[in-house]
């Protein structure tokens, strides 16, 4: 089952020979193998003009400071939305951020965003890079007004909203729909389980999905690949980033970060909140190896977790099973 | 949810039109006449001639901000907290939300979709209007200083709750209830800079705090479809700083939510507001 079904609507003017292109039917539907999602589009009902909208602002560098960044400069479509070869994220005026750009997929199934899970809305969540003097270093006030003087803006607002009025929460209610819509689940892995086209794990990746069940899949939980709470992975002994406490004010908390995500991994390093490996290798290593005793390590990882050179290319075979090359090439997404 | 059941069930006992409806009333409105005999009771007794039952009207309330008595001044004048410290304030706003207004017979009526802003620096923001609520003379006005739980975590908001207006924490969903900086020569932070930005609602640092007051019954806040009456309130932006914790700049200069933010809402929860008069 495709599961971004795009119908393709013909619509002919009345003047024959004048054939308008067809448009893509945008939607949002739920693969068969996920859970149920957390964003429903209640207030916020997807449209062709409020997609393309949000896509327009989120490839805009207009909308920063100094012209030079847009959202989609760290996090990019080929990096599945998350930042290539960047440990850490690279803002307006060369600023040095503190945190890994995550990747942007199947966040309508998220409930707290941001390594610490600070944001709570996905609608919310594009103002902090807005506003942060490391990444847009702008405030919306500004971005409305370029926007209310810059073509074919006032339009686009016309034809998403019904009128030419330009605010925050329109601005980000179109971001949100273009986000939201960013749904990853056609991956070799997704097929296998939903028994599609006769897919299915040669030895070496079956043997690591094994692994992976007995290993990992206590906190990146299938099918998202993320149980979504908050651990620490013994990456420091003192982490540099107070992590989750920073939200909660709790001591328990220092240094605990949301479990990512492991889809399209095969694309998305560098890895870890400070993006300090640049190889699943040296991640699998981390686990055999490099796990720290940090007063918060999470229980689970108290003796590492012992993995053989073997072991190791059957966990990285499997994990190469959950990139979904359909979404990091469907052009639906990309900067036109 | 109840309050205004409760408004339905008085407005049944006192409008014979609601009565010839009531046949086609809910189950759950039979439950809530049964479980609310007093108030009804009470209710029925009420046959005031000049409030008719289902009459709408407005009200305003007036906040007057002063620090300890002497009208607040942006920037230049300067004030002193409990501790005897000098201070100056530079920007003074906060959010009064969810207000509710109480009958002598204790029947509710809270204002839906009810979020204002008030900001030092914008005189507009300083009357509020309220529209649509129902007539009568009420005894009692509370309201939350700040924003309920679930429009912290709510998406995109207009109006009062627009994050343009510099009240929401883009790192930390939700909103700051009350923003006061400034300068004091006791602040050991850069340039003695005074920077309360008060807000958070998870345990244990939560600092939604309810405000509350009985308005004398001699002369309740009248609302009729002929008088809109005028509430109005003195403001104290030095309660942050006194009260249940007298606060030394020295020590506290900076909060951004988390228990210091606590520390000061527990002072202004009673200290920021005085109800002074009514003009009916
Ligand atoms: C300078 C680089 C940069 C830019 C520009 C940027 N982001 Fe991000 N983004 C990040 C980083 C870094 C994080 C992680 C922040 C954290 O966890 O503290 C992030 C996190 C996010 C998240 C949360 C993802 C999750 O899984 O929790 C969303 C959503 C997001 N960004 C959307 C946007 C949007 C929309 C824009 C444009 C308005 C944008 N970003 C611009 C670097 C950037
Ligand atoms: C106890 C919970 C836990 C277990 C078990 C666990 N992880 Fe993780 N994993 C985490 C946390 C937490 C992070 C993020 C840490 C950070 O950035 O501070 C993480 C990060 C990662 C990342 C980096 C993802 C990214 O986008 O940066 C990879 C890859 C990864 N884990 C793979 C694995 C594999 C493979 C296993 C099994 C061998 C495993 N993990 C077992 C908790 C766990």
């Amino acid at each position: 089952m495709l599961f971004l079904s795009i119908v393709l609507m013909y619509a002919c003017s009345k003047n024959e020979d004048e054939i308008i292109a067809p448009e893509k039917q945008i939607t949002f539907s739920v693969p068969s193998n996920f859970t149920a999602p957390a964003y429903h589009f209640e207030d916020n009902k997807i449209t062709n003009a409020g997609f393309a909208l949000g896509k327009k602002l989120f490839y805009d560098a207009r909308l920063s400071a100094d012209k030079s960044v847009s959202c989609g400069s760290c996090h990019q479509q080929f990096a599945a939305f998350a930042n290539l070869d960047h440990k850490v994220s690279h803002g307006v005026n060369n600023c040095q951020g503190k945190r890994n750009a995550p990747p942007l997929f199947n966040l309508a199934w998220q409930k707290a965003f941001f390594w610490d899970g600070g944001v709570k809305n996905i609608e919310t969540s594009p103002l902090n890079a807005i506003t942060d003097a490391c990444e847009m270093g702008t405030d919306v006030e500004t971005i409305i007004n370029l926007l209310k003087n810059t073509s074919p803006y006032p339009q686009m607002f016309n034809k998403a909203f019904g009128s030419v009025e330009i605010n925050s929460q329109r601005i980000l209610k179109s971001i949100t729909q273009f986000m939201a819509v960013l749904v990853s689940g056609n991956s070799k892995y997704d097929l296998v389980m939903r028994k599609e086209n006769g897919a299915s794990f040669n030895s070496l990746e079956l043997a690591g999905y094994h692994l992976f069940k007995e290993k990992c899949s206590s906190c990146h939980a299938e099918p998202l690949f993320t149980d979504f709470s908050y651990r620490n992975n013994g990456l420091d002994l003192v982490s540099a980033d107070e992590g989750r406490s920073h939200i909660t004010g709790l001591a328990t908390d220092f240094g605990t970060f949301r479990i990512p995500t492991l889809r399209n991994i095969e694309y998305t390093g560098p890895y870890m909140h400070d993006g300090r490996f640049y190889s699943l290798d040296e991640v699998l290593e981390h686990y055999n190896s490099g796990i720290k005793p940090s007063p918060n390590l999470d229980p689970l990882l108290k003796s590492g977790i012992p993995l053989n050179s073997s072991e190791k290319e059957q966990i990285k075979a499997f994990l190469k099973t959950l990139t979904d090359n359909e979404f990091i090439k469907n052009t639906l997404y990309s900067e036109s | 949810m109840l309050a205004t059941q409760i408004f339905i069930a008085f407005r049944m006992t006192i409008n014979p039109f609601y009565l010839t409806q009531f046949h086609k009333m809910k189950l759950s409105q039979y439950f809530l006449a049964f479980l609310c005999p007093i108030i009804l009771f009470t209710s029925c007794k009420k046959s005031d001639d000049e409030i008719t039952a289902d009459a709408k009207s407005s009200f305003t309330i007036e906040f007057e901000h002063q620090v300890n008595g002497v009208p607040l001044v942006l920037n230049n004048a300067t004030y002193k907290n409990a501790k005897g410290e000098d201070f100056k304030i530079s920007i003074f706003k906060y959010y009064v939300s969810n207000i509710k207004l109480t009958k002598a017979d204790g029947t509710t009526y809270l204002l839906p979709e009810s979020y204002f802003l008030i900001d030092e620096s914008k005189n507009t923001s300083k009357i509020i209007t309220l529209n649509n609520v129902p007539t009568g003379d009420y005894t009692k006005i509370e309201y939350t200083i700040g924003v309920d739980y679930a429009r912290n975590f709510a998406g995109a908001q207009t109006g009062a709750l627009d994050p343009v207006n510099g009240m929401f924490w883009t790192w930390n969903s939700g909103y700051i209830f009350v923003k006061l900086e400034g300068t004091s020569p006791q602040s050991t932070a850069a340039n003695n800079a005074l920077t309360f930005h008060i807000g958070g609602v998870v345990d244990p640092n939560n600092t939604i705090r309810n405000f509350s007051t009985e308005i004398n019954a001699a002369n309740p806040l009248r609302i009729r479809t002929d008088g809109k009456p005028n509430m109005h309130f003195i403001v104290n932006a030095a309660a942050l700083f006194t009260g249940k914790t007298d606060i030394s700049f020295s020590t506290l200069n900076f909060t951004m939510g988390g228990a210091n933010s606590v520390i000061v809402a527990d002072n202004y929860a009673k200290g920021l507001f005085r109800l002074d008069h009514i003009h009916n």
